[in-house]
């Protein structure tokens, strides 16, 4: 699971924010764009690009896209 | 591995019933627009039944059964077994629901009655059910109810909940038949996830008490009280694009068979993002998967009947057809069927 291609994933579920804005330290959940939808769409991308679950306390424990890429790229 | 099969058995004839008041979306007061828009679109719910209080699941359940039993020219003395799949009894914990439904109905008193507290995997659970004790023949018609009233346990200011569920009933009559090719049945659990759909209080791990109807609103800023649902949506999203497909390929790869080999797939309305993905993972093409999610919700147990009645009528009446019919859910529990209907009765929407 290679940690650029799933942070252009993560940011390719967004439509108003700046790619390029959203790096590995980004806290995703303060992005004015997050929302709950926004959260489907990434459990969705994670699972059919990299057959990876993303459960609601991933989503919950981590802060930024690192952490949440750590998380679940160990599994 | 559950991979069952009930022989001399076929489902005859479906009915389903709603509320007739219907709640839109749109016009909801509490949450913010843009938010509202986005559910439409991604969810795919625009607008549902509410029962009130003067409804019950037993209540829109009967209706659909009278009109069945109407419709069909059921003799009730032929019905030896009514199941009630409801996660919405009318008590609080007894009696069961099915014994005041087999009165309501005029069954015999020979009927068996019974209920089984399963929500959106509960249909394809009930008919395995029924389907095994008619498998015999000891028993020759079997009526299947399920129905939840799922617009009650919700909190008005939950945003994960409150725009979600809809109410509904649906009855299901099966018959034993020697020439009958049966149901095929693929079952499966995972206890682990119990929380991903829960009513935490009101039950005897914690009980009831003033405390119950405290709302609170957690991190997420999600408001409820210990009665209401609560709901992890991104569980329940991330088990369902999940299991739905696997138990439908291990149902239809253990048969054999193959997309062409079906010609309806009516899975349970949870939501529509989910239900795409599933569709889409099966490689389904759309005019075989129908939805009643739009002017329904997501309506528990009932889902399922509840989409073949009003989206596959005429279809259904035209020829005979293969269907799979998939539930996932609470519990979580979740289960596929494969099964032939031909000279399927379907009676028109109740409202009640």
């Amino acid at each position: 699971m290679d940690k650029d291609a799933f942070l252009k994933s993560f940011a390719d579920q967004f439509d108003d924010t700046d790619p390029a804005s959203i790096t590995l330290d980004t806290k995703f959940k303060e992005l004015e764009e997050w929302s709950s939808m926004v959260a489907l769409m990434i459990i969705a991308m994670a699972d059919e690009n990299y057959n990876k679950k993303i459960t609601g306390a991933d989503l919950r424990e981590s802060g930024t896209i690192g952490q949440l890429y750590e998380r679940i790229s160990s599994r | 591995m559950a991979l069952l099969y009930n022989k001399n058995v076929s489902v005859t004839g479906i009915s389903a019933c709603v509320p007739r008041e219907v709640v839109r979306n749109q016009d909801n007061g509490v949450f913010a627009e843009n938010d509202i828009k986005s559910f439409i679109s991604n969810v795919g719910i625009e607008e549902y039944r509410a029962s009130g209080p003067g409804i019950c699941a037993s209540d829109l359940c009967v209706a659909a059964a009278e009109k069945l039993i109407e419709d069909m020219g059921i003799n009730k003395e032929d019905i030896g077994i009514v199941v009630f799949v409801s996660q919405s009894p009318d008590y609080y914990f007894l009696p069961n629901t099915a014994c005041i439904i087999q009165h309501r109905l005029h069954l015999s008193k020979e009927t068996l009655a019974f209920d089984v507290p399963l929500g959106c995997s509960g249909y394809v659970y009930g008919l395995n059910m029924i389907a095994s004790y008619l498998s015999s023949g000891q028993i020759k018609k079997g009526l299947l109810l399920v129905g939840d009233t799922g617009s009650k346990t919700t909190n008005a200011k939950d945003k994960s909940s409150a725009l979600l569920f809809g109410d509904a009933g649906a009855a299901t009559m099966l018959e034993y038949d020697p020439n009958a090719s049966g149901i095929h049945f693929h079952l499966a659990t995972d206890g682990s996830g119990y929380k991903a759909i829960i009513v935490p209080e009101g039950g005897f791990r914690n009980r009831f008490s003033h405390e119950s109807l405290i709302e609170k609103t957690d991190a997420e800023g999600l408001t409820r009280c210990g009665i209401n649902v609560h709901l992890d949506g991104f569980d329940v999203f991330s088990f369902g694009i999940t299991e739905a497909p696997k138990t439908v390929k291990k149902l239809t790869e253990h048969l054999g068979i193959t997309n062409d080999h079906i010609d309806f797939a009516v899975f349970h309305q949870a939501n529509k993002m989910m239900n795409e993905k599933i569709r889409k993972k099966l490689a389904l093409p759309e005019d075989k998967v129908p939805y009643s999610l739009k002017k329904f919700g997501n309506t528990s147990s009932a889902s399922i009947p509840l989409t073949i009645v009003t989206a596959l009528r005429e279809q259904l009446h035209k020829k005979s057809s293969s269907v799979i019919l998939c539930g996932f859910g609470v519990g979580l529990s979740w289960g596929t069927a494969y099964t032939t209907l031909g000279n399927l009765f379907l009676s028109e929407l109740v409202e009640l």
